[in-house]
């Protein structure tokens, strides 16, 4: 099988690979996030662009990841099943393909509820893990969802998330199995703050050799303050932050120097776990951070491929 | 049960305000039961009205009573001469009920006076929670009897979703996840593995996205031919 983008191509190098994620404007002006994007284009294999993120409009993963090809830069968009049916997710994942775009995130996408249009109606005509068969049916076996042909080719890397701080813990390595016989061949996970979690986590991954099918890229966020911390410690779900974390950026005198040293300690921690392939670095609305931060993590350059 | 609450006064003052003959219809069943359109609270909310229009100047008459259901034809039939007396009905049954005495004798004019919330059962006195969205594909078999099509607010079928902390949703704290539950039955009966098939889309054609149901027995149809 022939690799079919630069990630794909990374991840079966062995190397260690780095994703930087974007996030697209709530406007049609992409001039900044075009910035962003050029700032970590030498630091990266590919950036990640959110689709919708926490239920908040944007403009289109797709279209920002048409930009991104134009500009060379190689895309990874999500699709979350929160906002589409299955026709339109498979019309979309033509069109992206049709773009040139190769790398698909998979995702269920945060719940309505936390976004800007609360009174949306929530989709959810498929759940992640379908969407994830759903395409890897397209591809390989040229069908679609409902049994029809697809017609001509189309080949796609695909990806998915895991959360490692949500629950059950024990299940939610028995769910990445699942998501790994669904299509999945990378996992991004959610931001590891709690590393001893993390490393549990990984641990039942390697018992069931699952490290061996997938690649995991751990999802990295620097903390820009103190009061970011406290933030994402008790309002966003599914992310762990322990309390020595919080102690550690309290007793910083320089609270943002203190949070990207701890995204570096991260992903240098991260490196020596077994069966950690990669990182992926969430540096939202700090994303001109993201060439420092591989750099200092020693992960610099990209493989070269 | 039908599950349904009262709609604001003022929303209901102001769909009956163009009737001088107003009369209030309860229903005994489901709604009775959730406490929000039976005879104890049809004679509240036509006490309610009486003293809005009179603030309003509205004249007129608001009258009560109830059935036992309105969205049976037989049981409209024992009161239609009387309600067809009224300019208007505010009905107190769920949305069934109004839309029934309306195909009943379409020249009834009949408004809601509930929001009709959910199929579900009352979880302690004063609170009513939804266990069916009425999909028309039971899944409680493989699920340990707990619906993840309307527990879980993503109605993942293969759960759950990377929100759920302490066995709660993403949506907050006093939401249970349904899919934490649903593994916790299945751990306790050593059925764990179960999960291990992916459960494919499910056709939501039998659910209201295929549009309004019917629901057919030819065996107990009569044959009016
Ligand atoms: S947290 Fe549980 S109930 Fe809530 S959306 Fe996720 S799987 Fe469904």
């Amino acid at each position: 099988m022939t690799a079919v983008s630069n990630l794909e191509k990374a991840i079966n190098s062995g190397q260690f690979v780095a994703t930087g994620e974007l996030g697209p404007p709530k406007g049609a002006d992409l001039t900044e996030f075009k910035e962003n994007a050029e700032g970590m284009r030498n630091h990266v294999v590919a950036c990640n662009i959110t689709d919708n993120q926490t239920a908040i409009v944007r403009t289109s993963s797709i279209a920002c990841g048409a930009t991104l090809i134009q500009m060379g830069i190689e895309p990874i968009i999500q699709i979350t099943v929160r906002d589409r049916n299955r026709i339109c997710i498979q019309s979309d994942v033509l069109g992206a393909y049709a773009l040139g775009i190769r790398n698909i995130l998979c995702i269920a996408g945060d719940h309505q509820k936390f976004g800007n249009e609360t009174g949306s109606k929530g989709v959810y005509d498929i759940d992640s893990i379908q969407l994830l068969k759903g395409l890897k049916d397209m591809r390989d076996e040229k069908k679609f969802m409902g049994g029809d042909e697809v017609e001509g080719d189309i080949d796609y890397f695909l990806g998915a998330v895991e959360n490692p701080f949500a629950d059950p813990f024990e299940y939610r390595v028995t769910r990445l199995e699942k998501k790994v016989r669904a299509g999945a061949k990378f996992i991004q996970t959610q931001c590891i703050f709690d590393l001893d979690r993390f490393e549990r986590f990984m641990e039942l991954v390697r018992e069931r050799g699952l490290h061996k099918k997938i690649a995991i890229l751990g999802g990295v966020t620097p903390i820009k303050s103190l009061g970011a911390a406290k933030y994402m410690k008790n309002n966003v779900s599914g992310i762990t932050i322990p309390d020595a974390l919080i102690d550690r950026m309290k007793g910083a005198e320089d609270k943002k120097a203190e949070g990207l040293t701890i995204a570096v300690e991260t992903i240098q921690r991260l490196k020596e776990i077994e069966g950690v392939a990669g990182v992926h670095i969430m540096a939202i609305a700090w994303e001109e951070k993201v060439p420092e931060i591989v750099e200092r993590a020693g992960i610099y350059p990209p493989p070269k491929l | 049960m039908i599950i349904a609450e009262r709609k604001p006064l003022e929303e209901i003052a102001a769909m009956v305000a163009p009737y001088k003959r107003v009369l209030v219809l309860g229903c005994n069943s489901c709604v009775a039961v959730c406490m929000a359109g039976g005879q104890k609270e049809a004679e509240e909310t036509a006490a309610l009205l009486r003293i809005h229009r009179k603030k309003e100047n509205i004249d007129g008459v608001v009258d009560v009573f109830s059935i036992e259901r309105q969205c049976e034809f037989e049981m409209i039939d024992e009161v239609l001469d009387e309600l067809k007396k009224y300019d208007a009905i505010l009905s107190l049954a769920c949305g069934v009920g109004v839309q029934v005495l309306i195909e009943r004798d379409p020249s009834l004019r009949v408004f809601p006076g509930l929001n009709t919330t959910s199929m579900g059962y009352p979880a302690e006195q004063g609170e009513w929670v939804e266990r069916c969205v009425g999909c028309g594909n039971c899944v409680l078999h493989k699920t340990m009897g707990i619906c993840p099509i309307t527990r879980c607010a993503k109605s993942i079928l293969n759960g759950p979703c990377g929100g759920s902390a302490d066995g709660k949703c993403e949506l907050g704290k006093d939401v249970d996840c349904a899919w934490h539950l649903i593994i916790e039955r299945l751990t306790e009966y050593g059925r764990l593995s179960d999960l291990d098939e992916i459960e494919p889309p499910k056709d939501w054609s039998t659910s209201h996205h295929g549009g309004a149901r019917t629901t057919v027995r030819e065996d107990v149809k009569i044959d009016r031919g």
